[in-house]
């Protein structure tokens, strides 16, 4: 076994080797280096070959037409340009939209933004399983609500949005609907063909593929149109100028072919790995899953050990790399948003572990992790005066804390 | 975050740690903090007929710095009279840890502790 052992795969993920060989393609004097643009020589041409093969690879697996796909240089820019480019083109239509509270800071920062501009944002509140409340969605609609941006997959507690019922409802209401589905490719079946989505953004360095890179489906039919948030040659139908990338493009093709093929399969191991891991810590007094435990991508296990710091716990749990909605471990000192929006108590969020499985994990580390957790969960709670007063049968909650 | 090795080394092994008998008349308990805030600190002092600190423990429910800090603190504490205990700053434990600024908050909180403690056990024995 390697260590530390890596379960943080919705942080990022390593590029997987075959993707590696094939962007190692496109960089050298023997490789096909071309600017993908240039129309006068081979080099141009070869580029962009590779680039449309990647385009897609990337429809593919969503199953979108490769005329919907617009590169960009992540999931943060396709939610820049969906939104601000969506807010912008319509505005004359109505200022109003409509977010959730736990979506990514890509998302609610763009929000926050389009505020400052003069924009007007609900942000809905989630159900207490990390789900968006259907009747709530609906019912924020306004006659000039405009756009409405959920995500596909939490990355946090890796929750499964019903992105179908809520693109019908915006159908229905003729409201855009973009869809942030950086953490979703590979791991929930997605066919934009059938899914009443208009704008989704995409990532490569969540499946397998290299940073730097990511795609935004447009829909053509009906097409959404959007201002541009980058001017200059036009590259992308004019909505995202810039050099196109090929290698990092040509990563992100190959990771979405490979998961294309292996997904199926791929998902079924790490369900195991999961379910192996969260039956092993299922037992311990105190132990809570934080959010919906069945819509929920395979490889994402969110749980709180009570009365156990988060940090201190990473700290312990040192052979293994894992994230956790600690306070400590944010620059802000405080606890992870997406956790208190669930309505869960402060301290559930402060004790909170997120272990999320992939491609590369293996049942020996799980094993390992199941071991180490168990004994240093223990240990802590060894040192913790709430254990001891939880032992004692004292309600925390009646206690006169003295808040700093 | 890269924790000094003197926080790793009381994280690892912390230092008295434990319970003292808070209904003892020589005991003083100081439990500051919120869990809600993601860090409390319990900590103890016995002191003998001279009014020096013989015995300290602490539990603390925080990050690994919030442990380093108590942790420190009872073996400073021990041996000193309660003035002198009283006399700790936050800024001298900070600064043995090497805390980032980001923690210092975690030594603030440790000087807190024994401050409440001392004062547990003053309005102890003056009754």
């Amino acid at each position: 076994m390697k260590f530390p052992i890596y379960l943080d795969y919705s942080a990022t993920t390593p590029v997987d080797p075959r993707v590696a060989e094939k962007i190692c393609d496109c960089l050298t004097p023997q490789g096909i280096f071309g600017n993908p643009a240039s129309r006068s020589h081979a080099f141009g041409w070869q580029a962009e070959k590779l680039v449309d093969e990647a385009r897609a690879n990337v429809a593919a697996l969503v199953g979108a037409d490769p005329k919907e796909i617009i590169w960009t240089s992540g999931a943060t820019e396709s939610d820049n340009l969906a939104i601000k480019g969506a807010a912008h083109f319509y505005q004359r239509q109505g200022k109003h939209l409509i977010t959730v509270k736990t979506e990514h800071k890509a998302v609610l920062d763009t929000c926050r933004q389009l505020e400052r501009e003069g924009f007007e944002v609900t942000y809905l509140d989630v159900r207490p399983n990390g789900l968006v409340d259907l009747a709530a969605f609906e019912a924020a609609i306004r006659p000039d609500t405009i756009l409405a941006s959920v995500m596909h997959v939490n990355n946090e507690i890796g929750v499964i949005q019903d992105i179908a019922s809520i693109g019908a409802i915006c159908r229905e209401r003729k409201v855009i609907f973009h869809v942030d589905a950086a953490q979703s490719p590979g791991k929930v079946p997605i066919d934009l063909a059938e899914l009443p989505v208009d704008l989704m953004s995409f990532s490569a360095h969540k499946i397998y593929g290299p940073k730097g890179i990511g795609a935004l489906y447009v829909q053509r039919k009906p097409r959404v149109r959007l201002e541009a948030q980058m001017h200059g040659g036009g590259h992308e139908r004019g909505l995202r100028s810039g050099t196109l990338a090929t290698h990092q493009i040509v990563g992100m093709g190959e990771a979405f072919r490979i998961a294309a093929e292996e997904m199926a399969t791929e998902n079924e191991r790490i369900l195991s790995l999961r379910n192996r891991l969260f039956d092993g810590l299922k037992d311990m007094e105190e132990v809570y899953v934080n959010g919906d435990l069945e819509n929920r991508i395979a490889g994402n296990l969110n749980i709180s050990f009570n009365f156990v710091e988060g940090e201190s716990l990473m700290m312990a749990l040192k052979d293994m790399a894992v994230s956790s909605g600690s306070a400590c471990t944010s620059a802000s000192l405080e606890p992870s948003y997406v956790l208190r929006a669930l309505g869960r108590d402060d301290e559930l969020a402060h004790s909170s572990i997120r272990f999320t499985l992939g491609r590369f994990t293996t049942e020996e580390e799980i094993d390992h992790v199941l071991s180490q957790v168990r004994s240093q969960v223990e240990r802590l709670r060894d040192l913790s005066p709430l254990w001891d007063m939880y032992k004692e049968g004292i309600d925390l909650k009646s206690v006169e804390w003295v808040a700093h | 975050m890269a924790y000094s090795d003197k926080v790793i080394d009381h994280y690892e092994n912390p230092r008295n740690v434990g319970v003292l008998d808070k209904e003892s008349s020589n005991v003083g308990t100081g439990m500051v903090g919120a869990p809600a805030c993601g860090d409390v600190m319990r900590l103890q002092i016995q002191v003998n007929a001279n009014g020096v600190i013989e015995d300290a423990k602490f539990k603390t429910y925080g990050c690994g710095s919030a442990i380093a800090s108590s942790s420190l603190l009872t073996e400073w504490v021990k041996g000193k009279t309660l003035e002198e205990a009283q006399a700790i700053k936050n800024s001298e434990i900070a600064e043995e840890l090497a805390l980032p600024p980001v923690k210092v908050h975690c030594s603030v909180l440790a000087e807190d502790a024994i401050k409440a403690a001392i004062e547990d056990l003053q309005s102890k024995q003056g009754d």
